[in-house]
C-alpha cells in the first residue's frame, strides 16, 4: 500500500491535545508519524497549507435506508454522502425494512458495506424485535456479529419494563442503548414544537415534555440497572437539565445533538413558509432551547454531534406539511453549517466541534477511531475554513435532497477525506 | 392606494391599510345587492375554481356567488369525485386545474400552509378559504366589515372571542385583523382550548366567561366540536355549556349594544342559546350577506394586482 505525507496542515486532534501546524505521515493505512517537518519519503505528498487536518469524523446516528428504501438512500450513496461530508465512519440505524434485529440483518449490512461502501459502516441493531417494543433481541449474538449499540430509533420503547430489561441485560456487555425519547401519547398528531410558532401557524404542537419525560424515566432506569443510556438527538432545555443532573450524580448517561437543532428553531418553519424539510423529530425547538443546547455542548453535558441523516425522496417531501414524513439529511451539510453558524462567529471552538464528532463518539461506542495517534487507522478529514459557497441540492451525493439548508450561504467546507490511508474524496470529487 | 398581493393567504401578511382597502371596496360591492341586476362585468372572461378539500356550504357558496356577481366563470371542483380519490397529489391537482386556465383557485384544505405551498408553484391567484387550523382570511374580513358597519370604529373596541381558539382558523385570522385595526381582544375558553402563547401578541386571555365578556362591544362565538371532547380537551358538552354557553342572562354584563357574531354553523343550545342566536344583538345573518361583498372585493383587488 502507498504512503502519504500530509504537509503543513493545521492538525486538530482533541484526543491528543494537538492544535498546531504539523505534518502527518501515513503508510499501509496506519498513521506512522505526526510532527513538525516530517522527513519521510512518500509516494504521494498532499500540501495542506491553509487546511485543518482532523481525525476522520464519526457520525454515530445515520439512516442509510438499505435494505428496503433504496429509493431514498443506499449504502452506496449514503457512504459517498458521508465521505463528501468528511465522515469516515457512520453508524447506521436499524429501522430499515426488514428491521435489523437478527444476525442475518447485521451480516447483510456488514457485507453490503464491504462491497459497496466507501467509508466504515458500523451497524446498530434494534432493541426489540421488529422495533415493536415488546420483546428484546438477542443482544449477545448481535454484538458477536458486529452490532456496536442498540436502538429502536424512530420509536421509543414505551414500555418501561421492557426498557428496564434491555438496560439490565445489555449492561453485561457494556454496550449503550441509543435512546429515542418521545412519549407517543404526548406527541401524537404533533407536527412542530409546541410554542408560539405552533400557536400562530395552527400546526399541532409537540410539547417539550414529550421528550423530557422519557429522558427522565431512562435516567432513572440507567441508575437502577447500571445500563448505559445514550440520549439521541436531544432537543429541549428540560431534557438538558435532567441530563446535567444525572451526570453530576455519576449516572452513566451520554447525549448527542444534531447540527439542525443547534442552528435552527421552530421559527424556521414559519420563515420558510411551511417548507417540509423543516419537519423533523424531535421538532426544531425554541430559541431558548437552542441556546441551552449550545451551552450544554460547551459544558460537556452533550457529548456528541450526530447528524440523524434521514433521507426522504422529493415525492415524499413535496406534500403539504401534515402529510410529509419527518426527517432531513445532514451528512453533507454538518461541517459547513456548524462552521458558519457556530464556529466562525466564535460561539464554539473548532476543536470542540471536532472532539464531539471524533473521539467523543468513538469512546461511547468503543471504536478504535477518532484520533490521529501514531498506530491508529489513518482516517483523516481535511477541512478548508475559508471557502465560501452556497449549499445546493445538485451537489449532494445523497440520493435525497431533503435539507432545510439548501440555499444557505456558508463559509468552510470539507476539502478531502481519507479512509484507511486512502484519499477517497477531494474538492467535490469522489475518487472511488 | 394599490393592492400589492397576488394571493390572499392570510391576514397576518396584510397591513392595516390593505385591510381597510378591502373593506372600503366591499361597501361598493354590497351596494350592488340592492339593485335589480345584481351583477357587474368586472371579472368577465376570468375563471374561478373552487377547490374544497373539506366540507363547506356557506364559504363555497359565498365564493361562488361572489365570482358570479363579478361575471367570472366558476367551476366547483369536487374532491370526493375527483382523481384526488385516486391518490393525485395536491400540487398535481392544482397544476391540472391551472392548465385548464384558472385565474383564481379558491381553496380550503385541512393542512395549515397548503395554499402557501401551492402559491409558490402555480401562476393563478390563490385565495385561502381556510387552511386547517391556521387562517380563514375572508371570514375575518367579513367579520371586520360587519363590525365596522355597526360600530364605525375599531380603536379600543372590546372584542371577546369565545370557544375553541386552539382549533380555530377563524380566531387566528380575527386576532390578526383586530390587532392591526386597534381593537382590544379577549380570548375566552377553557385552558385546554385557549393557547397561552396568544398572550405574546398582547391579547388578553380569560378562562371565566363572565369576566371575559364584561363590557364587551362584540362577542364572536366559535363552534364547539364534539370530537374535541373525545380528545379529552374538555370533559363534556354539558360542562362546556355550563361554563361557556352564552345565554341572555349571561349577556347582561356586556355592553347594552353588544354585537353577537358567529361564523357558523352554530350549535344552538350549546355555545349559544336559541334566544341569543335569534335575538336583537345577533348579526349572524348579516355576516353571511357581507361575506359575498367582501369576497367580491377580494377577487377584484387580487385581479388588479395579478394583471399589473
Amino acid at each position: 500500500m502507498k504512503s502519504l505525507l500530509i504537509k503543513n496542515g493545521h492538525v486538530v486532534d482533541p484526543a491528543n491535545g494537538r492544535d498546531e501546524l504539523l505534518d502527518v505521515y501515513i503508510r499501509n493505512g496506519i498513521i506512522k508519524e505526526v510532527g513538525k517537518r516530517v522527513r519521510r519519503k512518500a509516494d504521494e505528498t498532499l500540501d495542506a497549507r491553509g487546511l485543518y487536518v482532523v481525525p476522520g469524523l464519526i457520525d454515530m446516528h445515520a439512516h442509510l435506508r438499505e435494505p428496503g428504501r433504496e429509493d431514498e438512500e443506499t449504502i452506496t450513496s449514503g457512504t459517498r454522502a458521508a465521505a463528501a461530508g468528511g465522515f469516515t465512519s457512520v453508524c447506521v440505524m436499524p429501522n430499515t425494512t426488514p428491521v435489523i434485529d437478527s444476525q442475518t440483518g447485521i451480516k447483510y449490512i456488514v457485507t453490503c458495506a464491504q462491497t459497496n461502501g466507501v467509508v466504515n459502516v458500523y451497524p446498530i441493531a434494534a432493541i426489540t424485535k421488529n422495533r415493536q417494543g415488546e420483546e428484546i433481541n438477542e443482544f449477545g449474538d448481535l454484538i458477536t456479529h458486529g452490532a456496536i449499540a442498540f436502538s429502536d430509533d424512530g420509536r421509543p420503547v414505551m414500555n418501561s419494563e421492557i426498557m428496564r430489561r434491555a438496560l439490565e441485560y445489555t449492561a453485561m456487555f457494556d454496550v449503550p442503548i441509543l435512546d429515542h425519547c418521545e412519549d407517543l401519547n404526548l406527541s401524537e398528531g404533533g407536527m412542530i414544537n409546541e410554542g408560539y410558532t405552533s400557536t400562530i401557524l395552527g400546526l399541532k404542537g409537540i410539547p417539550s415534555s414529550a421528550e423530557s419525560t422519557l429522558v427522565g424515566r431512562d435516567i432513572e432506569l440507567a441508575e437502577f440497572t447500571g445500563g448505559r443510556v445514550h440520549i439521541c438527538h436531544v432537543s429541549t432545555r428540560p431534557s438538558i437539565e435532567l441530563i446535567q443532573l444525572a451526570k453530576h450524580q455519576d449516572i452513566r448517561i451520554t447525549a448527542e445533538v444534531t447540527p439542525h437543532h443547534l442552528t435552527l428553531t421552530d421559527e424556521t418553519v414559519r420563515l420558510s413558509s411551511f417548507n417540509t424539510n423543516t419537519k423533523v423529530k424531535p421538532p426544531l425547538c425554541s430559541e431558548m432551547d437552542r441556546q441551552s443546547l449550545i451551552n450544554a455542548l460547551l459544558s460537556g453535558t452533550i457529548d456528541v454531534i450526530a447528524t440523524d441523516h434521514a433521507p426522504h425522496t422529493n415525492i415524499e417531501k413535496d406534500k403539504v406539511y401534515t402529510e410529509a414524513p419527518f426527517g432531513l439529511i445532514g451528512l453533507e451539510t454538518a461541517v459547513p453549517v456548524l462552521l458558519t453558524d457556530l464556529v466562525n462567529p466564535g460561539i464554539i471552538p473548532f476543536s470542540l466541534m471536532i472532539e464531539k464528532m471524533t473521539i467523543s463518539p468513538a469512546r461511547i461506542l468503543k471504536l478504535d477511531r477518532g484520533t490521529l495517534s501514531v498506530g491508529a487507522v489513518a482516517d483523516v478529514t481535511l477541512i478548508t475554513p475559508k471557502k465560501r459557497w452556497v449549499i445546493s441540492a445538485k451537489r449532494f451525493f445523497s440520493k435525497s435532497a431533503n435539507s432545510p439548508f439548501i440555499g444557505k450561504r456558508v463559509k468552510g467546507a470539507v476539502h478531502g477525506t481519507i479512509v484507511g490511508g486512502r484519499l477517497i474524496y477531494l474538492q467535490g470529487k469522489m475518487l472511488v | 392606494m394599490k393592492f400589492r398581493h397576488k394571493h390572499l393567504l392570510g391576514i397576518e401578511e396584510l397591513s392595516k391599510e390593505e385591510i381597510e382597502l378591502i373593506l372600503e371596496n366591499a361597501v361598493g360591492f354590497k351596494e350592488i345587492f340592492t339593485r335589480t341586476v345584481k351583477k357587474v362585468p368586472t371579472l368577465r372572461g376570468k375563471t374561478v375554481v373552487n377547490l374544497f378539500y373539506e366540507a363547506s356550504t356557506r364559504t363555497r357558496t359565498s365564493f361562488e356567488l361572489a365570482a358570479k356577481r363579478l361575471s367570472a366563470d366558476v367551476i366547483n371542483f369536487s374532491v370526493s369525485t375527483s382523481s384526488v380519490q385516486k391518490g393525485e397529489s395536491l400540487i398535481d391537482t392544482a397544476r391540472t386545474i391551472e392548465s385548464m386556465g384558472a385565474d383564481f383557485i379558491v381553496m380550503r384544505h385541512p393542512c395549515p400552509g397548503a395554499p402557501h405551498v401551492l402559491s409558490q408553484r402555480i401562476h393563478a391567484s390563490m385565495v385561502n378559504a381556510g387552511d386547517g387550523t391556521h387562517e380563514h382570511p375572508t371570514q375575518a374580513l367579513l367579520d371586520m366589515f360587519t363590525i365596522k358597519d355597526k360600530k364605525r370604529r375599531f380603536k379600543d373596541l372590546k372584542v371577546a372571542i369565545v370557544g375553541d381558539i386552539l382549533h380555530s382558523r377563524v380566531a387566528r385570522s380575527n386576532i390578526w385583523a383586530l390587532l392591526k385595526l386597534g381593537a382590544k381582544i379577549t380570548l375566552v375558553g377553557p385552558r385546554t382550548l385557549v393557547p397561552e402563547r396568544f398572550g405574546d401578541l398582547g391579547v388578553r386571555i380569560c378562562h371565566n366567561l363572565n369576566e371575559g365578556i364584561k363590557d364587551a362591544d362584540v362577542i364572536n362565538l366559535l363552534r364547539i366540536q364534539l370530537e374535541r371532547q373525545h380528545k379529552n380537551l374538555f370533559p363534556s358538552i354539558r360542562e362546556y355549556k355550563l361554563l361557556y354557553g352564552v345565554t341572555e342572562e349571561r349577556l347582561q354584563v356586556a355592553k347594552r349594544d353588544v354585537l353577537i357574531m358567529h361564523p357558523g354553523p352554530i350549535n344552538r343550545g350549546v355555545e349559544i342559546s336559541q334566544e341569543v342566536a335569534d335575538g336583537k344583538h345577533s348579526v349572524i345573518n348579516e355576516q353571511v350577506t357581507n361575506g359575498v361583498a367582501v369576497r367580491m372585493a377580494v377577487l377584484y383587488l387580487l385581479s388588479g394586482a395579478a394583471s399589473s
